[in-house]
This record gives C-alpha cells, structure tokens and sequence, in this order.
C-alpha cells in the first residue's frame, strides 16, 4: 500500500489518517486496480466472504439459545426450530449456508486450478487459502455434532477414532480428544468451543489471503502478469463489486431454494433421531462435502495408512505450486493440462459418489482407482506435464491480443522494457 | 465460457442426483396420496390436521410421545388452528406433575396450554419394557427423522400385509412392505372405523393415515406455511433485484472495452 499518496480532504480525515490510515487502506481497496477481463468464477471470492459473515452471525444468534449438554442439545435445537422467532430461518440459513460455503469453496478451488492461480508469485495466497479449507473442514464437522443427532454422534465418533490409527499415542489422544472413553458431553462441549472459535481463525486468515492477494493482485483467465494500473485493468470499485453483487444474488437465490424449499435434502434423515450410543445407523456417511475425502480413507485396507492418505490428499494440495511445473498458468493455454484437469474434476466427483455408498464391491474397486488417479494427477501427471506439454503462445496482454510465447518470456519481455 | 458453466453445471447436477438416487434405499416404492404441503405455495389441509390430532390422540399417544410439542401450537397459526378455548379443553384432559409447592410436596394438576405434551411413558427404558423391548420412537420430528418421509410414514401405516411364505415371524413381530428388513414391533395401528370423526368425514384406514402423517408433518415442521410464504417473497425480491444490479452493471461496465 505504499504506492498510495493519499490525501484526505477533510481536516479530522488527515488528522485521523495520519493515526491511523484507514482511509488509506479504503482508498486502497477502491482502487485496487483489477484485470477487466475476470469472469464469473472470479466472483467466488465475494461470495465466500458473504458465506464466512453470514455463519457468523447466524451462529452467533443460534448460540444464544442453543444449549451445549448431552442430554439437552438435541432439545435446545428442537427449541430454537419451534419456539425463538424465526429460530427455524436462522438455523436452516446456518445449515444449509455449510453447504452453500463448501459449494463456493470447490468452485474457488477449482477455478485456481484451472487458471493456475496458485503459481509464482502467488503461492502464499494459496496455501493460506487451503488453511482455511482444512479450518472450515473442521469447523463444519464439529458443527454437525452440535445437533447431538446420530449422525452428529456416530459421526464423531468415526472421525475422532482416526486418531487411534496413531501408533503407540493413538488410543491416548482419541481419549484426549474425547475428554473421556466414549464420545459424550465432554466432546459435545469442547466441540461447541472450538466450533464458536474457529470462524474467526478463518476470518482471521481471509484477511492474510486478500492481503496476500493485493500484494500481487489479481490473476486472470488468460494468466498472464499485467502492468497495474493500465488499460488490461479496471479499480475495484464500482467494476468487480457491481458484477461481484450481481454474481452474489445468483448465488443467493440458489441459497434461498434451498433454505425455503428444500432445507433438509442436503442433511441426512438419521440426524432428526436423538444421539443413542445404544443403536449404530446402518450407514455412517459424513456430509456431501467431505465424501471425497471420506472415499479416500476408506479405500486404503490399512487404518492408518488410510488416514495417511486421507491427510495426504489434503497435503497434495498445500505443495501444489511446487508439483506443477509448468510456467504457463491458464489452462487456456495448456491443451493437455487442460484435458487432464477435467479428468480430475470427474475423478473428484467419482470420489464423492463412492464416498457416500458401502465401501465394497464395485463400489470399493472403483473408490481405489479413482483414489490413485488422484495422487497419479498431482504427483505423476502434474510434474511431468510442465516438461512435457507444449503450451500454446499467450498473448502480451488483455486489450491487445498480440502473442508472445509464454508467460516467462513475455514478463521478461516486460522487464526489458522497463530497464 | 457458456460452454464450459454448462459441463461443470451438468456434472454438478449429476453429482447432486446420484447422491439422492443413493438416499432412497430400495424396499418397495413408497406411496404418494399427493400432499397439499408440497411444492411452492405448500399449505397443511387445516381440517386434515384436526382430524389427524384426533387420530394421534386416540390412537399414536397411547404409545408414542411427542415431547417436543405443546398444547399451545395446537391453536398457533399454520397448525391444526384449533381456538384457545379448545385448546385449553384438549390441555384440561391431560395431567401433569408440578411443584414443589410452598410445602415442598409435587402436586398434580391438569395440563395448561404452555405445558408440553404429556408423554404415555415416564422414560424410554419404561416404554420398551411396555412395548416388547423397542420402544416407541417420539413423533415430534419424525416425518423428518425416516428417509421418505410423509410418503414413508403413510406408506408404513398402510403396508401391513401377511407375510409372504418362507417368512417367519416372531411373537410381537409383525410384516410390514415397506419397513427396512419388513419386520416391524407395532402392530397394524389402523382399521377402518376405528374412530368417529367429529366432523364427520368417513374414517377409513386411508384417511385415517393420510390424516395422521398430515399432523406428524406439521409437528415435525411447524412453521412450514410461514416457511413456504417468506422463501417465495425472498425469491422474487432477489430475482428483482438481480434484474436491477444486471442493468447497473452493464451500464457501469459499458465505460470500459470489456464484455462482463
């Protein structure tokens, strides 16, 4: 922000900026200067941040009623559903705004893959946004136990166990975790803790991210480096936060359908049964969003080497910006990589489909291919790719579509004409 | 772009639908009488609900709780709108324990609209030993609590049936098509004329069920109506306003050489 010479009109503005330069900081954001050329998956940023509010605060009013006891929780949510004024909007917002979150994180997430955002210079912005993925993972499971249902419970208890797979400490820190020898009220409220406090991590560490973000600035769909501010780009304000807003009612509009007219389809029925560690449901399946993820535990025989693959997955993609080789950033470019990121979103989809059905069979044979595809894409694929592949030319910049060859040499291009 | 929204929105849908086609698990199809509570502008039958408090009452409440509820819901609007006076009568027939009293004595009184439902059980354990070691579940949300739900619960209520040969069954253990494993511990609950209807209508087992399930969905799901009404005024307002942030922003956008 130091490029800002900036200069408040008013007299306590200047005195005030002079202290403390938020005025600065604002004028900063408005101007911020953004590639034109984003399109709508660009959006996903806003969006999630209204995602990451909106929990917080529907949050913040279902703990003010909610009770976080073993014998009462399931009650105390039945309560807020029947008797606190609009208890029942502001917990189907929460609830279903999880989902909602997790659909716009999967969309950010992979919008960043296939435009190869998390490449140099901006490896920062994408570690720390995959931090908060893995915080939001926690945040959303712990926030399932809450309702006390038997999914909450029996969930729980499937999670916290991978931690038994541990060698030697395992069986000691699930007890650890637990507060006890079976999931009870100890784990109920240290989750309700945990889960009030995790949020604001997160928030925490969005502000890192779009400061890391703004060191840089934007990618863009042709990923190529721009010089800032000049005709490739546009201040943020009134550009991207219009077309941000108008991207966001969509969203919002999805969001209300779900809230009004279907608020349960992404729930499971079981959870609507009071917790009973007496009675095991049939089918232990974790929410939509972490099916994949649940396929990957599940296909590896060994306990802990299927928790390690598990982490491992997640690990695949914290050392992303090292594993793609390639200089060239969009896949626009990159008619291979782009072949082989669509086989990774089906790939993931895959993992999510089986992830949800009984781990045998077919079902099991194809959790297991689809789970080595995944490491094969990340840890073969990817790295071989950038020395194999071709890429196409990219052009110099947005407004004037000349073609330069990569992206390397078009910002070395860049840099001699600076000199 | 268009093109490549459109292959990433159809594999969302494909993924969305298989996860759904993985919830129904295959026993038999379920029955659907058609429910008014369905759809965009969903309402509970008002009469439907009486008649299925009825039915609750002088059949399900035998057994089954529903604690969660109390006699007051009973006249709120979106419900059964039975009037306060009534409610009152309905709460007077109920008896609860309360106190201590200044003497430090509990005393039993008759149930007040504020109070809960009373249950037929003092705990669980009671209601299992009452009922051949299941016990009864509590209905407050259970239309909400079984995959299928208004369609499973009428379908259970109507799926009593004689086991199919090569079937045996247990004392207290009755066959039912549309149970998972098709064994169930409650027996067949309905049959025509059980009941009088006081308004009238005639009580054959189909109504009785579609009756009783039209309750247990409101129960489970009280503020449905208000529910329903909001989610369609909240859509069409973002709908506007998604119309109107549209023009603003091909206006605002039209500055620069850009296609949004």
């Amino acid at each position: 922000m130091s490029e800002h010479n900036y200069t408040p009109e008013s007299k306590f503005g200047k005195w005030f900026n002079d202290r403390l330069p938020l005025l600065t900081l604002s004028k900063h954001l408005t101007d911020y200067p953004t590639p034109k050329n984003l399109n709508y998956w660009w959006t996903f940023g806003g969006i999630l941040t209204f995602c990451l509010i909106t929990q917080i605060v529907t949050g913040l009013i279902l703990a003010m009623h909610y009770v976080a006891h073993a014998g009462l929780a399931f009650s105390s949510v039945e309560h807020i559903m029947r008797n606190v004024n609009y208890g029942w909007l502001i917990r189907y917002v929460h609830a279903n705004g999880a989902s909602m979150f997790f659909l716009a994180v999967y969309i950010h997430i992979f919008r960043s893959l296939y435009y190869g955002s998390y490449k140099s210079p901006r490896e920062i912005i994408w570690i720390l946004g995959m931090i908060i993925y893995i915080l939001m993972m926690a945040a959303a499971f712990m926030g399932y136990v809450l309702p006390w249902g038997q999914m909450s419970f029996w969930g729980a208890t499937v999670i916290t166990n991978l931690f038994s797979a541990i060698p030697l400490v395992g069986e000691s820190i699930v007890t650890w975790l637990w507060g006890g020898y079976s999931v009870d009220n100890p784990t109920l409220t240290r989750f309700f803790s945990l889960h009030y406090l995790i949020p604001f991590l997160i928030l925490g560490l969005v502000v890192l991210h779009i400061w890391a973000l703004h060191v840089p600035g934007n990618n863009n769909p042709i990923g190529i480096d721009l010089k800032k501010p000049s005709k490739d780009t546009v201040p943020f304000h009134p550009y991207i936060v219009i077309k941000d807003l108008f991207a966001l009612l969509l969203f919002l509009i999805v969001f209300a359908f779900f809230v009004f007219y279907s608020p349960n389809i992404l729930g499971h029925a079981d959870n609507y049964i009071e917790a009973n560690p007496m009675v095991t449901p049939a089918h232990i399946v974790p929410e939509w969003y972490l099916l994949p993820f649940y396929a990957i535990l599940r296909s590896v025989p060994d306990k802990l080497l299927g928790v390690i693959a598990m982490f491992g997955a997640l690990f695949v993609l914290i050392i992303l910006p090292w594993l793609d080789t390639s200089k060239t950033r969009s896949a626009i470019f990159r008619p291979l990589y782009k072949q082989f990121y669509w086989f990774l979103v089906i790939d993931v989809l895959v993992l999510g489909y089986v992830g949800a059905m009984p781990a045998e069979g077919t079902y099991l044979l194809i959790a297991r291919v689809a789970t080595a595809y995944y490491f094969a894409h990340f840890l073969i694929i990817l790295p071989l790719l950038g020395k194999k592949e071709k890429a196409l030319e990219v052009p110099l910049s947005i407004t004037e579509p000349i073609l330069g060859g990569s992206v390397a040499t078009s910002s070395m291009k860049r840099q001699k004409e600076k000199i | 772009m268009n093109k490549k929204f459109l292959k990433f929105f159809s594999l969302f849908l494909f993924f969305i639908f298989s996860l759904s086609a993985t919830a129904a698990e295959k026993t038999a199809d379920l029955l659907n009488p058609g429910w008014s509570f369905k759809g965009f502008f969903g309402k509970f039958d008002r009469g439907s609900l009486q008649r299925g408090y009825q039915v609750y009452t002088e059949v399900c409440a035998a057994c089954h709780s529903m604690k969660h509820l109390s006699y007051r819901n009973l006249s709120e609007p979106g419900g059964p709108e039975f009037s306060k006076d009534q409610v009152k009568i309905i709460a007077s027939q109920f008896e609860v324990t309360d106190g201590p009293n200044d003497d430090g004595e509990m005393f039993v009184r008759p149930a007040r609209p504020s109070d809960s439902f009373v249950s037929p059980y003092e705990n669980n354990k009671a209601a299992a030993a009452a009922n051949g070691g299941a016990y009864p579940p509590d209905m407050s949300v259970l239309v909400k609590a079984r995959k299928g739900g208004a369609d499973y619960i009428y379908s259970l209520l109507l799926g009593y049936d004689d086991p199919p040969s090569g079937v045996t069954l247990d004392d207290g253990v009755y066959y039912n098509k549309y149970m998972a494993g098709n064994k169930i511990k409650m027996s067949n609950p309905l049959e025509d004329d059980l009941l009088e209807y006081s308004d009238g209508t005639s009580a054959t087992q189909e109504q009785m069920a579609r009756d009783v399930t039209t309750f247990l969905a409101w129960a489970a799901e009280p503020h449905l109506e208000q529910r329903h009404k909001i989610g369609f005024r909240a859509i069409i307002y973002l709908i506007i306003l998604s119309v109107l942030v549209y023009f603003s922003m091909k206006k605002i956008w039209s500055r620069v050489e850009s296609e949004v």
